[in-house]
């Protein structure tokens, strides 16, 4: 630990000289970069978040490159039970728990104050908010209608609420539970979705990932193959419609089977050397027929059993060649025979979302499918369909979905073991139990890179990947993610290939000797704070503070982002709006990526800061000619884009 | 006292950081003596928390029902046999592929074992413990008074086996999916090809299996409501349920039909 500190020291001396030297750029004429690509920053080496002390509010503690502001506990109902997911609005952060939930002031982020402790037990109680609305995940068998507290006792129940409870917050101080919707497999998660082009209705997709309920208790909820029953509750997703203004109509509107035929496209879809290699194989006499419209070869045990079909029809036992002859001949009208017969052991793909990740700026919705990650178009929001699947044999879990905010890159977690497991151990791969990162191009999912928590845990902390959110700094992608009892971190994502941890806290076990669930559920971004759900601690707030990775222009730039509300589930696309800050952090991008030669960016920052320093009319003429400047030295720059960004918002501030 | 020295990192950092970055006089901030003094009664108020949390951990593990007990203990033999399935893809010559299925199989059974031994521990109920010797189970029970008893080495946990008065699990030889010993050395003969598809036929029937069994336990009066066992037993139900799927995407890569399913129709 001592030699983390002295390192964090040297560190923070380091930025102290950093900023002195910036600050005096102007004068003396420094043509070397003082900021590092971030690829090439040292980390910090042995990793502090190895072998910290336990305990429940007293654990050890390391943090780098970011700085707590609180830790609060829950309020005395809520201690003992799991917090779950965070949802904002105005200054409230409300937050869900396996108790039910809770409403934080968060206005002074240094002393939050609980204003609402609202006992309705249900886990998981994930939360999102809209308006004056406020709704709640139900899942778990001992939810009840009447938010007592004992459980429901018997396995039928007409006291179970199984999916989404729904609460006036006119009065946020004062929430009324107003309304509920039951669904067949209850609501392990929700998300909510804001139709650009309508502002009567809000939609909600309920995603879960339980067994389905009895028939007996929720009529009409089937977990029969559709074959069976159209109206299973497997393979679709259930869109409740929830009228702003009479939220007790809410109701399901449809049940999109946005998984159906997903056999077909994702990793085993005929390519071109697997049609060659069906031709080759009909050359040399292989069985070939048509499997669910697709040409396969067939052979092994499948070829056998037809085989053996033939031969016990004809009385023998063992095949022979006039059996193998006759199969030749009828092998397709065999295999549609069988495939008609079986229904129900046809295959279909996943049956359920964990979350659905919903951007409707872009009009795309992450889907983490179990061993699937679905792109969603959401342009109709009462009737989703499926552009793109990935599956991968590294990835157990697909369980939620963050897009950068220009929709040209998603991140899906693999939320491995469920969450009470410890996926972090030093023999656990990291591929596993990680964040997997894909390009989107064409509508289409291209593999870019995995990103896990890279410090080992030990095995009584429960970690894997789970809940986090982009944080708004321009002209990079950058997001901070829970990992359980593996801490928070921040890491960098620009490049979707090579992601780069930037800053952490994390904490010891709750107990070195068993495992006790906890750790951080969800950690977003909220209005310049990165508020953290921890399981069984409370709340923690943190800021951002500047680093060899993000400089304080950048930090300052995120920071003009104001966000009315935020829903883990439910992604805002950010803008920022015009700032000397925002040119200063793309200038400090240029510096770090070697984009722009120091001569040129020295003098637009001295220009920036004299502009900085005057009025009127004689700051747009020094703003315009720097427009200028920027748009001219774009051509010769490593980053055309960014420049042209820049002098945009040049031009901006000047008719301010 | 940790919670002193932690206090006090975290005021040293908090100043390092304020010196550091807001610049360039050399700062002469203390750490602030008001602060210090307060958190002794920070210190008591967290100290009752501490204790209130144990307390409620400790009172919600006793509102279990029975058939959440039979489940944890027929779920760790269940699991067993899928760990001594797994075991044998590297030494069987099994594809990377399916090496890899079956790395992750031990992993996350081994784990969730360990998690159902802890839930009927927590619960001073018998805890099976499982041990192979290459294909047959060995399943010995640790009691609540911490003494091992029913050493039945030797003795096979399959279904159809023979079942010689278990301690620890009244019907494992009716658990839907497992295999019969017979299967097992089926599986355990065959090689490279031929044992990546008998394993993905046999791992599909077992996975089956639990999930039938969290339908039962979900069927039984007052079941789930121990939040522990709902949860373990809803994330093996989505795991497996999951895996099914990419096992029997791998069977199709490979030309195959995936078998039929084996589970009834749970909700009439």
């Amino acid at each position: 630990m001592k030699s983390f500190y002295v390192q964090a020291v040297l560190i923070i001396i380091a930025l102290g000289l950093i900023s002195c030297a910036s600050s005096e750029r102007g004068h003396d004429q420094a043509v070397e970069p003082t900021l590092q690509p971030i690829h090439e920053i040292p980390f910090p080496d042995p990793d502090p978040r190895v072998g910290l002390g336990a305990g429940l509010f007293d654990a050890e503690e390391t943090i780098w490159n970011m700085k707590m502001l609180s830790t609060t506990p829950s309020p005395e109902d809520f201690i003992g039970s799991w917090n779950t997911d965070l949802a904002f609005k105005d200054n409230y952060a409300i937050q869900g728990s396996y108790n039910g939930f809770v409403i934080w002031d968060i206005s002074n982020p240094e002393a939050p104050e609980v204003v609402v402790d609202f006992l309705c037990p249900a886990s998981q109680s994930d939360v999102s908010v809209y308006g004056d609305l406020l709704f709640v995940s139900g899942e778990g068998l001992g939810g009840r209608l009447d938010c007592g507290t004992e459980g429901v006792p018997s396995a039928v129940s007409e006291d179970r609420l199984r999916g989404i409870r729904i609460f006036d917050i006119s009065d946020i101080r004062n929430p009324q539970y107003i309304s509920n919707v039951q669904t067949c497999r209850g609501s392990h998660t929700n998300s909510l979705l804001v139709d650009p082009n309508d502002d009567e209705y809000v939609y909600i997709y309920v995603s879960g990932s339980a067994p389905v309920r009895p028939d007996a208790e929720l009529p009409g909820c089937s977990d029969a193959f559709p074959e069976d029953d159209p109206d299973s509750a497997l393979f679709r997703i259930e869109v409740i419609q929830v009228p702003v203004a009479n939220p007790e109509a809410a109701r399901i509107v449809s049940s999109p089977r946005i998984f159906d035929d997903l056999e077909a496209p994702p990793t085993h879809g005929l390519a071109p050397e697997d049609l060659a290699e069906i031709e080759r194989a009909r050359e040399e006499g292989a069985f070939i027929a048509e499997v669910m419209g697709v040409e396969r070869v067939i052979s092994g045990g499948w070829l056998n059993q037809f085989l053996s079909q033939v031969a016990r029809e004809e009385g023998r036992t063992t095949p022979t060649a006039a059996d193998s002859l006759y199969l030749r001949e009828n092998l397709q009208d065999m295999i549609d025979e069988m495939m008609a017969s079986r229904g129900r052991g046809l295959d279909r793909g996943p049956n359920q979302c964990h979350d659905i990740t919903l951007y409707p700026e872009v009009g795309l919705a992450g889907g983490a499918c179990e061993g699937y990650g679905l792109l969603i178009d959401i342009t109709d929001p009462a009737n989703p369909f499926r552009l793109d699947a990935v599956a991968d044999s590294n990835f157990a879990y697909w369980h939620s979905a963050t897009f950068n905010n220009d929709g040209t890159t998603v991140i899906f977690t693999d939320e491995w073991g469920g969450g009470t497991q410890p996926k972090c151990r030093e023999t656990d791969p990291m591929e596993w139990g990680a964040n997997a990162i894909y390009s989107i191009e064409d509508g289409k999912m291209v593999f870019q890179s995995y990103f896990k928590m890279p410090a080992p845990q030990t095995n009584t902390e429960n970690c894997v990947a789970h809940n986090g959110s982009l944080i708004p700094v321009p002209g990079r992608d950058i997001m901070v993610q829970g990992w359980y009892q593996g801490g928070v971190n921040i890491f960098d994502f620009t490049d979707a290939a090579n992601p780069v941890e930037m800053a952490f806290h994390d904490r010891g076990p709750i107990s070195a000797e068993s495992l006790e669930t906890a750790g951080s559920w969800s950690i977003y971004w909220y209005n310049g704070l990165l508020i953290n759900s921890e399981i069984a601690r409370g709340l923690d707030i943190f800021d951002m503070i500047p680093s060899e990775f993000i400089t304080e222009n950048e930090i300052a730039a995120s920071k003009t982002v104001v966000l009315d509300y935020f829903n883990p589930q439910g992604q805002p696309m950010f803008h920022w709006p015009a700032s000397f800050a925002l040119v200063r952090a793309y200038m400090d991008q240029l510096e770090r990526n070697r984009e722009l030669d120091m001569q040129t960016l020295t003098r637009f920052r001295t220009e920036l800061t004299r502009a900085e320093r005057t009025n009127g009319s004689q700051r747009a003429q020094i703003l315009t000619r720097l427009a200028e400047d920027f748009e001219t030295a774009g051509p010769n720059s490593g980053n055309h884009d960014k420049l042209m960004k820049s002098a945009g918002v040049l031009m901006e501030l000047a008719e301010i | 006292m940790k919670i002193r020295i932690s206090f006090f990192k975290m005021v040293l950092f908090t100043a390092l950081i304020w010196a550091g970055v807001s610049g360039c006089a050399a700062s002469e901030q203390s750490a602030g003596n008001a602060q210090i003094e307060d958190s002794s009664a920070a210190d008591a108020e967290r100290a009752r928390l501490e204790s209130l949390y144990w307390e409620r951990i400790n009172a919600s593990r006793t509102r279990y029902v029975q058939a959440e007990v039979d489940f944890m203990t027929d779920m760790i033999v269940h699991h067993a046999q899928a760990l001594i399935m797994a075991r044998l893809a590297p030494t069987n010559n099994a594809s990377d592929r399916i090496q890899r299925l079956s790395a992750r199989i031990i992993n996350a059974q081994q784990d969730e074992i360990a998690l159902m031994q802890k839930w009927l521990r927590d619960r001073n109920k018998p805890v099976p413990l499982v041990d192979f010797d290459g294909i047959v189970m060995k399943v010995v029970t640790e009691n609540p008074d911490g003494t091992i008893s029913g050493d039945e080495a030797g003795q096979s946990h399959s279904a159809g086996g023979a079942h010689g008065g278990s301690p620890v699990s009244r019907h494992n030889h009716d658990m839907l999916g497992m295999l019969t010993q017979d299967q097992l050395e089926e599986l355990a003969s065959v090689r490279g090809n031929r044992f990546d598809r008998i394993f993905l036929m046999y791992m599909i029937q077992h996975h089956e299996g639990a999930v039938h069994m969290v339908y039962e336990l979900f069927a039984a009066d007052g079941a789930g409501n121990d939040e522990e066992a709902y949860r373990l037993a809803s994330d093996i139900y989505a795991e497996q349920v999951t895996e099914i799927e990419m096992m029997k995407l791998m069977l199709r890569d490979m030309g195959e039909q995936p078998p039929a399913s084996i589970l009834p129709n749970h909700n009439h």
